[in-house]
């Protein structure tokens, strides 16, 4: 393996892994805060033990999201010093915001965690709100980074060097604008339909069990909701990538020529020799229609750029298909159980339902790792487009090939009981919430 | 004062806050790994309720420092990513155990025997860590770093794995201890948990003043920026002197058991080292090549980073200022 190949992977692995536990970190506080509202609202004690057994849940996954990022802000440079070096001073201060969001979130989770006893219930839910607040801030700050490498803002070349740099346009790059919703509602869909699959799961098992029952309204809600405005927001995205990005969006659509009236295609695998891609679906004229509200309007094939600006076309589509078709899955069941709700007053009422929530556990987290795949191998070759090439970034240290094993051994031990432990959390079912509660609820963290 | 000098200034305190708490809850697992004796059940549990609601807060000033550090002086950062890749990459992963196993231990919904291999585990990262984190800043205070070396060996390894680099580990590391003894003397009530830690920290205390001594004789030769400016101006001197008449004032309150008084001095102790070294340092950040004015970003992003931090410092201070209150009590430090 060489050496290049060798940093991209680990910069893909450590991004992928760090991205599971920062989606939880972003989205469970919200639900921690939701349920500990609805205790304080209606003082029924079962959103009390939901708040608190998600809380200890979540603990474990702040703290690895914690370490790992640090381990992405010193791998940035590790790997590739040349684009930080070159970054550092357009997209750097973004990151001092974004490090003053991570102060605040510790600081407040230590309190949301250890403060139960110790301050009162309402600075108690305060302090969960701004853990919730600060781990969107730093969501949305890190992704319009990472935006800005899609799109550079904020500077002038003069000889080579970036100047005249204004870190304000820099941060407020159109991608970034687009990703960073996006982005906040894959955390809040994923995660959702993650918690709700866990509910889902062990009020088959106990049904009626009013825990999982409240827990599951709680999570369904925030995942739902978010999984109805993800396409929306991906079609957004979609019209601007095809603005900005022309190349990356003709290869996210398998628009090989530039064509007037274009249709949306599905499936379909790329033949390298008679470059066009084999076995394809097309619906007529649709993604003229999604992009451009106009089903004869042109869109930018492939062959008008540079072949050697292409990315790993198979990738990328790949990847950005497997998300447009998890999307459409999670849309489906969130206006399922929107339906059920309506009909019946809660979705938990139908065991069919439910064991669909059970097998959606993952689809969430998959898309969103599909998502940032299909954007990163999608901007190939370029790190900073246009500007930098990924090669050029490259750290000159030879043997890449041993951190990445190091570091795949770290993320696999860290995989394993992350998962274990889950599994020990999940299995231990608070079951005095079988019956309307009788008696209140003893401090389930201490 | 340029820009420049005050984000480097603003570095250093960073580095300080990262010592005095961050540095402590290294230090506290530590003295978890040597927890022995028939308390030694006793020693495990005050160490974790004291670092558990605060180590994540405490981590975050490394994460400050490592974001100055390439927003304001990238060139340095990425000098710094490409020499000491190897002892960095290690520290991250020691980083990366010590975390995760702490969070396993102390948010598992059971307690079973698997917890001793976290412990273990945590306790080990703890010690290894911080011996990292001090070679890297000796290695930094060394310099000289090969722009484009022969070998492996003179590119990425020789610039770190040599006497000065490994004694400051040595020094960081029982700095961090000492700190952490001080600190638990005063998070516990039980008379026999004092002792041991009391006596740890008088230990501690004698070793690191050992180490420093060892750390300017060597720099002589490999440091000699830092070792001439420590020995021979007179804020050199004086600062040394303060330095060794806290650490003996330390001792003698330890003994007396004046505890509130001895860990001041040892907070006083630590920040005045690491200002020595930072002010001796000034203005190189790599000897001889990279210097504080050389090296940083442009005037407009040195402008946003401190305009950030002052909003920054106005909401953290007092969040960390509540957080310590509601943990540690009377708005006293750690
Ligand atoms: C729950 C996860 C999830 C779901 C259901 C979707 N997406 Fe997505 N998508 C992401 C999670 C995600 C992501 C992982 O969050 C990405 C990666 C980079 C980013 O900012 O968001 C992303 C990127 C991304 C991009 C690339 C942006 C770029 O390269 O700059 C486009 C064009 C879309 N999405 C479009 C869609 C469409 C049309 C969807 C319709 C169903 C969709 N996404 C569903
Ligand atoms: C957490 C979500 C993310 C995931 C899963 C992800 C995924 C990836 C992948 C798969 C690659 C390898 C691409 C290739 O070489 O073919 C990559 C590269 C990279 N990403 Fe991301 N990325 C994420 C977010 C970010 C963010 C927020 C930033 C910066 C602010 C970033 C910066 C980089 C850099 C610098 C590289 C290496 C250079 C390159 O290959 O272009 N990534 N990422
Ligand atoms: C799409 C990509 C990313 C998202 C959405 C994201 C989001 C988050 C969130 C919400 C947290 C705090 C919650 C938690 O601890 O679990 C976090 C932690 C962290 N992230 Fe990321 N992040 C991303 C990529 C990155 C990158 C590229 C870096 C490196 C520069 C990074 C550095 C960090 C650091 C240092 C922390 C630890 C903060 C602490 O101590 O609390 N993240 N991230």
């Amino acid at each position: 393996m060489s050496d290049l190949l060798a940093a991209r992977t680990l910069m893909a692995m450590s991004l992928g892994f760090h991205l599971i536990f920062a989606m939880v970190g972003m989205a469970m506080p919200l639900l921690m805060v939701l349920a500990e509202w609805r205790w304080l609202k209606t003082g029924q004690e079962a959103y009390l033990a939901v708040a608190k057994r998600w809380a200890k849940g979540t603990a474990i996954f702040f703290a690895i999201g914690a370490v790992t990022g640090t381990v992405l802000s010193f791998q940035l440079g590790l790997l590739w010093p040349k684009f930080m070096e070159w970054a550092g001073p357009i997209i750097g201060p973004a990151f001092s915001i974004e490090g003053f969001a991570f102060f605040t979130e510790a600081i407040f989770l230590g309190i949301y965690l250890y403060g139960w006893r110790k301050v009162s219930p309402r600075a108690h839910l305060a302090a969960g709100g701004v853990v919730a607040l600060s781990g969107i801030v730093s969501g949305v700050v890190v992704v319009m980074a990472n935006g800005w490498m899609n799109t550079p803002r904020g500077f002038t070349m003069i000889h080579g060097i970036p100047s005249n740099i204004d870190p304000i346009a820099a941060l407020l790059n159109p991608s970034g604008l687009f990703q960073a919703p996006h982005m906040i509602l894959a955390a809040f869909a994923s995660a959702g339909f993650a918690v709700a699959g866990i509910h889902a799961f062990l009020l088959l098992r106990h049904p009626g069990n009013m825990f999982h029952q409240k827990a599951l309204n709680i999570a369904f809600a925030v995942g739902g909701i978010s999984a109805i405005l993800q396409p929306f927001s991906g079609d957004l995205l979609a019209q601007q990538v095809a603005k900005l990005q022309p190349l990356k969006l003709a290869v996210f659509e398998a628009q090989v020529e530039t064509q007037e009236g274009a249709p949306f295609r599905i499936g379909g695998v790329w033949n390298e020799e008679t470059e066009t891609f084999d076995h394809i679906v097309e619906i007529p004229f649709a993604l003229s229609l999604m992009l451009h509200l106009d089903p004869y309007e042109r869109v930018i094939g492939m062959k008008e750029f540079d072949k050697n600006n292409w990315p790993p076309i198979d990738v990328s589509r790949t990847a950005f298909q497997l998300m447009v078709f998890l999307g459409v899955i999670m849309l489906s069941h969130a206006l399922w159980g929107v339906s059920l709700t309506y009909k019946k007053g809660s979705p938990g009422s139908s065991r069919r339902f439910l064991q669909a929530t059970v097998l959606a556990t993952p689809v969430g987290f998959i898309a969103t790792e599909a998502g940032w795949v299909a954007t990163e191998v999608g901007r190939q070759p370029w790190v900073i487009v246009g500007y930098l090439k990924t090669a050029e970034a490259l750290t000159p240290i030879p043997g890449l090939t041993i951190p990445l094993m190091l570091f795949a051994s770290l993320y696999a031990f860290l995989t394993v009981i992350v998962v274990w432990l889950m599994w020990r959390h999940i299995s231990a079912t608070p079951g005095q919430f079988e019956m309307p509660p009788t008696r209140p609820e003893e401090e389930v963290l201490a | 004062m340029g820009l420049e000098t005050l984000l480097a200034a603003v570095l250093l305190i960073a580095l300080t806050c990262y010592a005095l708490l961050g540095g402590a809850d290294f230090g506290a697992g530590v003295w978890h790994l040597l927890a022995h004796g028939s308390s030694r059940r006793e020693q495990h549990r005050l160490i974790g309720e004291a670092i558990g609601p605060i180590w994540e807060a405490n981590h975050v000033w490394l994460i400050l420092i490592v974001t100055i550090l390439f927003t304001a002086f990238p060139s340095v950062y990425a000098r710094l990513a490409i020499t000491l890749h190897i002892p960095l990459t290690l520290l991250v992963v020691g980083i990366v155990l010590r975390g995760a196993t702490f969070a396993f231990r102390h948010y598992d919904v059971k307690d079973d025997e698997i917890h001793l291999r976290w412990d273990q585990l945590f306790s080990v990262s703890s010690l290894i860590s911080p011996l990292l984190l001090g070679t890297i800043l000796g290695a930094v205070t060394v310099g000289h770093f090969p722009v484009n070396a022969a070998g492996f060996w003179d590119g990425y390894v020789s610039p770190w794995l040599k006497p000065f680099p490994l004694i400051m580990g040595l020094f960081t590391l029982t700095l961090f201890a000492y700190l952490a003894a001080v600190y638990l003397l005063l998070e516990t009530h039980n008379p026999l948990l004092q002792d041991t830690f009391r006596r740890r920290a008088i230990m501690a205390a004698l070793i690191a003043g050992l180490l420093e001594e060892a750390v300017l004789m060597l720099g002589q030769n490999s440091a000699p920026h830092l070792w001439g400016e420590l020995t021979n101006s007179l804020w050199g001197r004086g600062i040394q002197l303060t330095i060794g008449s806290l650490t003996v004032a330390a001792i003698g309150l330890l003994l007396t058991r004046r505890y509130w008084w001895a860990r001041s001095c040892a907070i006083l102790q630590v920040t005045l080292t690491v200002w020595a070294w930072g002010i001796a340092q000034f203005p190189y950040l790599v000897p001889p090549y990279l210097t504080v004015f050389n090296a940083s970003a442009p005037q407009v992003t040195l402008w946003f980073i401190a305009v950030a931090l002052g909003f920054g410092v106005l909401v953290v201070f007092p969040s960390l200022w509540y957080l310590f209150r509601i943990f540690k009590g009377g708005g006293s430090l750690a």
